[in-house]
């Protein structure tokens, strides 16, 4: 006999869904099967029974392969690690509990590290923005119940997150919007004809690189002035029209996502965005919700910022205050120009994500990695320890992209003798002390 | 666990009833006890004064929309002068913020200033596990959170047919999964038409779509907090805040509790528990001819004991504004320019942030000073009036000592008063220059203690110094029997205690946190009579309209690791 767990949150991406059914072996140790998931959701439960999981640390050998060790050696070589360096970067963060994250910034605060998280490479440029001009925003179950106007502007969902739209932002039927997407207006802004402007009723296809010009049109248009024949490559009549859409509404949102915080202009796409969302408000309700990409990173935002007052790019290295200065203490910028002589990657990917040379300076100096799977940067770290997988072998909280804190579900038992985050970082830290004493 | 005698202080406390006199106080086990044994350890308090640990009933100190104030604002952690985030680390966390302090400083803020106790003054129940999750990270601190029911969507259904039972059925129910204390009101009905990006501008403004107005709810929730005999009453933020000519919707929302009577266990008298007054004290018909209204305020709550209150007094500093109330934050940006957040939350509530700063310079700001202490020094009733500072809205929590220093001393008010920049019409504007009240230390301790313990349904274990009660006591540097003739060393004494015992054990010595406590979470277990169509209700809800599943919005007990569950038991 199999058993079914229900009310299973997602731990794939910002979405969040929470009602996944995940049928599980009766030992509790395999999962058999996965409802209502994506199909990335669907695979993140289904791999874990599969063979060649990694289940005990691994060091690197001078002749580059790896040699099973045992979590007590991977401890004490990180307590070690962090006691030596002058100056560890710790990055990651977004696919695991903010349970751990508290407890990791309590070894962080005591061997006086950075602490990054993926917002570094993602929507950092939103939180700059956010912090120049502010965000009206609301819940997604705003979006659902009473949106009749939506806009996604360089973002994909239906790849990044394919079950946004039937569960928030097109397809569904809420207290106000009875007509679910046939009371909805959708515009897409794009570059290119994604499989999200397909649903779209208007694609508006902007100039790579434009997008600020056109928000700045978007802006004109809806303040009543005067614009030039094209702007982006968008001919005026269409914006126009556009505008007059969305001031037609009477509660509408912008979904945003890499294609305005990593083109052109960066946090500056995303300040006059929340401008135009402000200047709407003069006329009907609007909103802006940025689409957080891993399904925790926004949780380690918070985490970060009750305990330091920051949400990413925190430097704890002066031991007595915390600082904060993207640019100087954001994770590529301090590999790329080598400030930093120590690395822990946790629960992300730097080799999968950063540019090059950063990644290679990573791969050259002293380098820990805690990650469940083998991924790139288990790859290029002396010593790789897996953990078990947040979501799905073990519980704890996470915070959905429009900061909707949700609690994770453990569904299976880890392969015995693993430990979980929050066990392992509590182990470092008690080795810490050790080394460091506990003044 | 140890014994602890504090001996020689002059001890201000309205339980034992002992005003200034030299008395000892003997602590074992946590409790404040009548002797110990002589191997207690002994705290010299001669020349000092010895209170109970200060309550802060209405403070916004952990949640979403204070994470939000913190991350958004990095400049607030660069502010110059004495107080400075974190530079001085005394304690084994790092101190981060000035107007929204991080958790850490948060909880050892409270604890230098001798508070023990501080209420999470709105928290949106979708928002619950945040809220928890940063009161298990404060240290020290006892805290508890009151959700908002105010724009609540179920309680607009029940209360359009004035249904009390399945109000209170769904009060009892989401105070149990959000491990919530009472019932908050912020706004009735405003924070929902703001979905629209509407308003409710008085108690007889209908809630569009919903055929409700602001008056029925808050009648409504007077009616279900009294049948679930809670320990605390109602606590409204009404219509208008902000407002220039306010003060009519300020009595007419307390009108709203006449004819009514207060029913529990608890000790509490009240039926409504006005917060930040200062907020909803205003006359004029706009900012030129914008005037305090104090006086109007305080005649109708000397004469009403159904009504307590506190004060929300401006410090005059740069701050960070929170408020459920969405509309009121948007209305705030357009006026003063500066960076404007909102959150709506479904079917439930909303908020906004902004950062403000009261500046002396600017008219309406000295007014609003002003107005604040003059409801404080008109209150006939200390028991019934409390200090606070909506922290972070009208300053941070730190101030207190501050607001104690004006409250205590004619002189500081009048020096300030001159020292604004229209001091002329900001005295034409208020009556504060023709108070001559000086608050006494036994008031202050009415004030912050007895009195905020009484509202809260806690007098029979904080707020006092008698047998049995909680061992929170704070030792203060200030010698009642030779007052200093330095106004700041009040201020200075209050900042930074010599001695505070949280729970029987020293946390705080010299100023300096020396313990990091043991910390509860309280909430109210609040049984009433199971509803069937209120459980139909709640199940249809979050199939049709929340985003996340009933079974994932229960906050579970691992977010309160150390509670304290009162019981009360509904009026059938």
């Amino acid at each position: 006999m199999s058993k079914v767990v229900t009310d299973v949150t997602c731990p794939f991406c910002g979405t969040l869904c929470d009602d996944l059914e995940i049928t599980v072996s009766d030992d509790g140790k395999e999962i058999i099967d996965c409802q209502n998931a994506c199909a990335i959701g669907s695979e993140k439960f289904l791999h874990v029974s599969k063979e060649g999981r990694v289940t005990r640390p691994r060091k690197r050998q001078p002749d580059g392969s790896y040699k099973e060790i045992s979590y007590d050696e991977a401890i004490e070589y990180t307590a070690q690690m962090l006691a030596k360096a002058k100056k560890t970067l710790w990055y990651g963060w977004a696919s695991t509990s903010c349970e751990a994250m508290a407890i990791g910034h309590k070894v962080a605060e005591k061997a006086g590290t950075i602490v990054d998280n993926c917002a570094t490479v993602c929507h950092g440029s939103s939180l700059l923005a956010i912090q120049d001009v502010g965000v009206p925003s609301c819940t997604l179950g705003e979006v659902k119940n009473r949106a009749d106007r939506i806009v996604f502007w360089g973002c994909n969902p239906a790849h990044a997150h394919p079950r946004h739209m039937s569960r928030y932002s097109i397809f569904p039927r809420g207290f106000f919007t009875t007509k679910g997407h046939k009371g909805r207006k959708i515009i897409c802004v794009d570059c290119r004809y994604t499989d999200t402007a397909k649903c779209a009723d208007e694609f508006i296809q902007v100039e790579q690189g434009y997008d600020y010009e056109l928000l700045d049109a978007f802006r004109t248009v809806a303040r009543g002035e005067p614009i030039p024949d094209v702007v982006g490559g968008v001919p005026k009549e269409k914006i126009i029209s556009a505008v007059n859409t969305l001031k037609e509404g009477r509660f509408g949102v912008i979904f945003f996502g890499m294609g305005l915080t990593h083109t052109l202009g960066r946090n500056h796409n995303i300040d006059i965005a929340i401008n135009l969302t402000r200047d709407l408000n003069d006329y009907t309700k609007f909103s802006i919700i940025a689409m957080r990409g891993h399904w925790n990173v926004t949780g380690s935002g918070q985490v970060l910022s009750w305990q330091y007052g920051f949400p990413y790019c925190v430097d704890l290295t002066r031991r007595t205050h915390a600082r904060y200065n993207p640019g100087e203490t954001s994770s590529v910028d301090l590999l790329r120009r080598k400030e930093v002589d120590a690395c822990i990657c946790i629960a992300s990917d730097i080799g999968a994500h950063f540019p090059i040379e950063a990644t290679r300076h990573m791969a050259q100096i002293p380098s820990v990695c805690i990650d469940p799977h083998i991924n790139l940067t288990t790859e290029i770290s002396d010593v790789h320890i897996p953990v078990a997988l947040v979501g799905v072998e073990v519980e704890g909280c996470a915070y959905r992209m429009d900061n909707v804190p949700i609690a994770c579900r453990k569904v299976v038992e880890p392969p015995e003798g693993m430990l979980t985050d929050e066990e392992l970082l509590e182990k470092v830290y008690d080795r810490l002390c050790g080394i460091m004493g506990d003044a | 666990m140890s014994e602890i005698l504090i001996k020689n202080g002059h001890v201000f406390d309205v339980v034992t009833g002992i005003k200034g006199d030299k008395a000892d106080i003997a602590i074992k086990d946590g409790k404040i006890v009548d002797k110990v044994s002589s191997k207690a350890k002994t705290i010299d308090a001669s020349g000092k004064t010895v209170m109970a640990g200060a309550l802060d009933i209405h403070a916004h100190v952990a949640g979403p929309k204070v994470n939000l104030g913190r991350w958004f604002r990095p400049e607030d952690k660069m502010i110059r002068g004495e107080m400075r985030g974190g530079i001085v680390k005394e304690t084994t966390r790092m101190e981060q913020g000035f107007s929204i302090p991080s958790v850490f400083r948060t909880g050892y803020s409270y604890a230098r200033m001798g508070y023990g106790f501080a209420m999470e003054a709105a928290m949106p129940p979708l928002y619950a596990r945040h809220v928890h999750e940063e009161i298990k990270d404060t240290p020290i601190v006892d805290e508890a959170a009151l959700p908002v029911f105010g724009n609540n969507w179920f309680v607009f259904e029940y209360l359009k047919e004035h249904n009390i039972e399945k109000t209170a059925a769904y009060i009892s129910w989401l105070l149990k999964v959000t491990k919530g204390y009472g019932i908050k009101v912020v706004n009735p009905g405003g924070t929902e038409a703001w979905g629209w990006g509407l308003n409710c501008l008085g108690i007889n403004d209908e809630v569009p779509f919903f055929d409700i107005t602001p008056g029925e709810i808050t009648k409504g929730l007077i009616e279900a907090n009294e049948y679930l005999g809670l320990p605390h009453s109602v606590h409204i933020h009404p219509n208008m805040l902000g407002d220039p000519g306010n003060a009519p919707t300020t009595i007419d929302t307390m009108k709203l509790a006449e004819g009514y009577k207060a029913k529990n266990k608890f000790g509490r008298e009240q039926l409504l528990h006005m917060t930040h007054l200062q907020f909803h004290s205003y006359g004029g018909t706009g900012w030129g001819d914008f005037c305090s209204n104090a006086k109007e305020i305080m005649d109708y709550v000397n004469k009403h004991p159904e009504i307590t209150f506190d004060t929300g007094n401006v410090t005059l500093d740069e701050t960070t504004t929170m408020t459920a109330d969405g509309p009121f934050e948007h209305h705030l940006s357009a006026l003063n320019h500066l960076k404007w957040c909102n959150v709506d939350v479904e079917l439930e509530t909303g908020s906004g942030v902004v950062p403000f700063i009261y500046s002396p310079n600017v008219f309406p700001c000295a007014v609003q000073w002003a107005v604040g202490l003059e409801l404080a020094l008109l209150a006939k009733d200390p028991m019934r009036t409390m200090i606070t500072t909506d922290h972070p809205n009208a300053g941070p929590f730190t101030r207190y000592p501050r607001v104690f220093k004006w409250l205590m001393c004619k002189k500081t008010r009048d020096e300030q008063m001159a020292s604004f920049k229209h001091s002329g019409k900001v005295a034409d504007a208020t009556i504060l220059n023709e108070i001559d009240r000086e608050l006494t230390l036994y008031e202050i301790s009415q004030m912050t203690r007895a009195g905020p313990a009484k509202a809260l349904g806690l007098a029979n274990m904080m707020g006092g110094l008698a047998p049995g009660m909680n061992a929170d006591v704070a030792i203060y540097n200030l010698n009642p029997a030779k007052m200093p003739t330095d106004p700041e060393e009040i201020e200075k004494a209050f900042s930074l205690s010599a001695y505070f015992l949280k729970n029987g054990e020293i946390v705080c010595q010299d100023g300096q946190i020396v313990h990091s406590g043991t910390k509860r979470t309280f909430w109210v277990d609040a049984k009433a009579p199971e509803s069937k169509q209120v459980n139909r209700d709640v199940r249809e809800k979050f199939l049709r309209y929340y985003t996340v599943t009933q079974a994932n919005y229960e906050v579970p007990d691992s977010y309160a690791p150390n509670p304290f569950v009162i019981e009360a038991n509904a009026n059938v």
